[in-house]
């Protein structure tokens, strides 16, 4: 199973679709990304996490990188999880502080604080 | 004697091979269905730090997994060929150090969901080793 990635746009929102694994060698991919959306002027991200079937601390680190990259231009990185494995991974690790995290792609678009 | 062994060569792509087999070894050995997912990441984790411990100060060696059914629990030992204790920077100066952190997010991710765990640095390499309950035989 490999990563997969989709982006579409709803308002000033864009949406990442992320899908499959993300561990240390599909994470650079993820990374890739993130980055190119933020050059291109996209500041306010949410990752739609729903079709992830594997997170480690390599695609944690990634998605650390982004949120750093958004903030530096005022931005936003909003997750949508609904998977208790996945938000299992955030917990141990601390960052349901760091990230807004989302049950609904809708929900994370209508949020603004 | 370990009930499966496996070595790979220090590649990304490889994580997920040993990640694979090692569920699939813990589910033969009775380990409880709702810890496979933690033995999976904990696998992940230790197998992903030794391949950039092994990629960062340049060894050529395979990064060892040994995977043990025992009495009463299923154990993992996760082995690297650099010495001394590397995770703390890399001889050449420390230019990697993002490498370095991500290496220990992947311990603080193994100590967060394996309770039976035990870090040892080798002279000749470190050796993560770390255990789930099984039923027994």
């Amino acid at each position: 199973m490999d990563l997969s990635l989709s982006t579409r746009t709803v308002g000033d929102r864009t949406i990442v679709e992320v899908g499959g694994e993300i561990d240390v060698y599909t994470a650079p991919k993820l990374r890739e990304q993130l980055v190119e959306l933020v050059n291109d002027g996209s500041y306010h991200l949410v990752v739609d996490m729903e079709g992830v079937d594997f997170l480690d601390s390599t695609g944690l680190g990634v998605l650390v990188g982004g949120l750093k990259r958004v903030r530096a231009h005022e931005g936003s990185l909003r997750l949508v999880c609904n998977q208790e494995r996945i938000l299992k991974i955030f917990r141990i690790t601390g960052l349901t502080k760091v990230f807004p995290i989302h049950t609904s792609v809708d929900e994370a678009v209508a949020a603004t604080d | 004697m370990p009930t499966v062994e496996l070595l790979f060569s220090a590649q990304p792509e490889h994580v997920r091979t040993a990640r694979l087999v090692a569920a699939a070894v813990a589910r033969r050995a009775g380990v409880d269905e709702a810890a496979l997912d933690e033995v999976r990441l904990a696998v992940g984790e230790a197998c992903s730090r030794a391949v950039g411990l092994h990629r960062n100060n340049g060894v050529e060696d395979p990064v060892r997994v040994r995977l043990t059914e025992e009495e009463k629990k299923f154990s993992i030992e996760v082995a690297d060929e650099v010495p001394g204790n590397a995770s703390g920077g890399s001889p050449d100066g420390g230019e990697d150090e993002a490498a370095d952190d991500e290496g220990e997010m992947g311990l603080a991710v193994i100590s967060g969901l394996v309770d039976d765990l035990e870090v040892i640095e080798g002279e000749n390499g470190g050796i993560i080793r770390m255990s789930w309950p099984t039923p027994g035989l």
